[in-house]
């Protein structure tokens, strides 16, 4: 069975609004920056374009079919995975390794600019009949969770708002990030309890961008690139819709897509063999949980190696130097493909004063967001 | 229903169970604002539909002048190259008589839609809109049609900035 590796990468954004362009003509940049990185012509070399998009996000019922124009997708194979882009990341893997397709377009964005309701709409994911009805934003949920996750980690305030100062200090040295900021530990501690005890400045602030990759066969890859970056293993994984019965310390779906990614990857001690992990931080004790759900370091043990600069960008085990979803903004379906574009720039050493030195494995981590429970994990090296 | 069972345990539902609460039940209507960003394309459209205009963008290595405007053309997947002007005059490419609104109640008055390929564009290039000055059994293919634009005053930038289009009478030798 062939690999699969990622040829070329292109992003626009990510701003807090991109007032100026129209969601085809946002995609339509990101794509001409990808097709030209890639070196493809998307009407003649792509197999299949696969987009990531969520109907009620765009305020569009059946989204896919708004989608080919922009794309150079016009009468060719298209689908959209209603999911975040690294879901549609196991999709195009899947496609070229069934040997019918070498090279798969994949393409993810968020103009959350355009959705004036934002929160009314995640709202509007809860379950109607036994959740909804009792009201208040939908984000308390994760203060439920952030809540029960100290209490049983014994990880303390302090050290989730670390992961705040780290992630957006990293993000000053990314230009594709929003909410680059130099913090002090108190200003976040300080900045409003908004659903306790997760505080206004844990929570990642929307942004407008989108990003689009081109996906290739072994065979198509070394001949497009000397700079392949490949896809070792993937695995996603969802828990219950049950905010009643859910597991409130850990992420379960998380564990489970990682040791299904790793599998395939033949990772086994992740906190040795990878060398940066892109971890969904949508609110900063997400970032700890992952870790741990991840196997980057024991239960609990996170939030201490936050402290002691473990995960900073120079530290054993950079996480999230890209300025993860709290330093780059929150990308909506496309916050899987913030993280894994930080990956193939890293592994491409193309990370400017980012980049961390012989990164050779490194992991993108998704999770959808309140109230989901589901997890994606990529498994990237620039070794076949 | 089966033949073999004359009587069924309990109690049929009426619409007036639900009606006066016996069924229980949760309504909610969904709070959904968006403002889509017209963006470079469609912003100078609508711009222009503001002044009475309407305007294409084109492509020189197909020759396609494109309406409604886009900054890429999508056969060539390359930028587009420039602006220009259409008629407010066309043809209609197909048509029907809408008798029902989007709840599926009856209009009073049908609503009649066309395809409009407008001169001056590109084959099978044009706009979306209702007929109107004309009866239902008029309407032909190929029949030649005008704008109706609203006043000036108005006008707000949008595709109902166009009234309707009406047929052209053909000049009576």
């Amino acid at each position: 069975m062939s690999e699969v590796a990622i040829v070329g990468v292109g992003c626009v954004g990510f701003q807090p609004i991109l007032p100026e362009l129209s969601y085809k003509e946002l995609m339509y940049e990101a794509a001409v920056k990808a097709y030209e990185d890639a070196g493809v012509d998307p009407r003649k070399d792509v197999d299949v374009f696969i987009t990531c998009a969520e109907d009620y996000l765009e305020g569009f019922s059946i989204f896919d079919e708004f989608v080919p124009d922009q794309l150079g997708a016009v009468l060719r194979p298209l689908f959209t995975v209603s999911g975040d882009g690294l879901l549609g990341l196991a999709n195009a893997y899947m496609l070229i390794k069934t040997g019918h397709f070498d090279t798969v377009v994949l393409e993810a964005h968020s103009k959350a600019s355009d959705l004036l309701t934002l929160m009314d709409v995640i709202a509007f994911a809860l379950d109607p009949v036994l959740n909804r009805p009792l009201g208040g934003h939908p984000y308390y949920v994760a203060g439920m969770e952030m809540n029960r996750y100290l209490h049983d980690t014994c990880a303390t305030v302090e050290q989730c708002a670390q992961v705040v100062v780290k992630n957006r200090k990293n993000a000053c040295g990314n230009p594709y990030a929003a909410y680059g900021a130099n913090m002090t530990l108190d200003q976040v501690l300080c900045s409003d309890m908004y659903f306790y005890p997760l505080k206004k400045l844990e929570i990642s602030t929307p942004a407008d961008g989108c990003v689009v990759m081109v996906l290739a066969s072994e065979k198509v890859a070394e001949k497009l690139t000397d700079k392949p970056v490949w896809v070792k293993g993937v695995g996603w994984c969802t828990e219950t819709p049950n905010l009643e019965t859910k597991d409130w310390s850990k992420s379960v779906d998380t564990r489970l897509a990682a040791e299904m990614a790793y599998k395939t990857a033949k990772i086994h001690n992740p906190r040795k063999e990878v060398d940066l992990a892109e971890v969904n931080d949508l609110f900063a004790y997400k970032e700890l949980q992952h870790m741990e759900a991840l196997k980057l370091c024991a239960c609990g043990e996170a939030g201490k190696l936050t402290e002691e600069g473990v995960t900073a960008r120079n530290g054993e085990l950079p996480v999230n130097p890209s300025g993860g979803l709290l330093g780059m903004g929150y990308g909506l379906e496309a916050s899987g493909m913030e993280k894994l574009l930080e990956v193939v720039l890293q592994l491409r050493s193309e990370a400017g004063r980012r980049q961390i030195r012989d990164a050779e494995i490194g992991l993108a981590h998704a999770w959808r967001g309140i109230p989901t429970t589901t997890g994606i994990v990529a498994v990237l090296s620039n070794n076949k | 229903m089966s033949e073999k069972i004359k009587d069924y345990r309990g109690e049929a539902l009426k619409s007036a169970d639900f009606k006066e609460g016996r069924v229980p039940t949760e309504k909610c209507r969904p709070k959904a604002k968006f403002a889509w960003s017209a963006g470079i394309a469609i912003g100078r459209f609508l711009e222009e539909l503001k002044k009475g205009k309407i305007i294409a963008s084109t492509c020189s290595k197909c020759g396609r002048i494109m309406v409604p405007p886009r900054i890429y053309c999508e056969n060539c997947f390359k930028p587009t190259d420039g602006w220009k002007y259409v008629k407010d005059t066309g043809t209609i490419n197909t048509y029907s008589v809408s008798y029902l609104a989007a709840d599926a109640s009856r209009l009073k008055e049908p609503i009649l839609v066309a395809i409009i390929d407008l001169d001056g564009a590109s084959k099978n290039m044009g706009l979306i809109h209702k007929l109107g000055e004309v009866d239902k059994d008029e309407i032909k293919f190929g029949m030649k049609v005008k704008a109706v634009w609203k006043p000036k005053e108005e006008r707000v930038g949008a595709i109902t900035d166009i009234k309707y289009f009406k047929p052209i009478k053909e000049a009576t030798p």
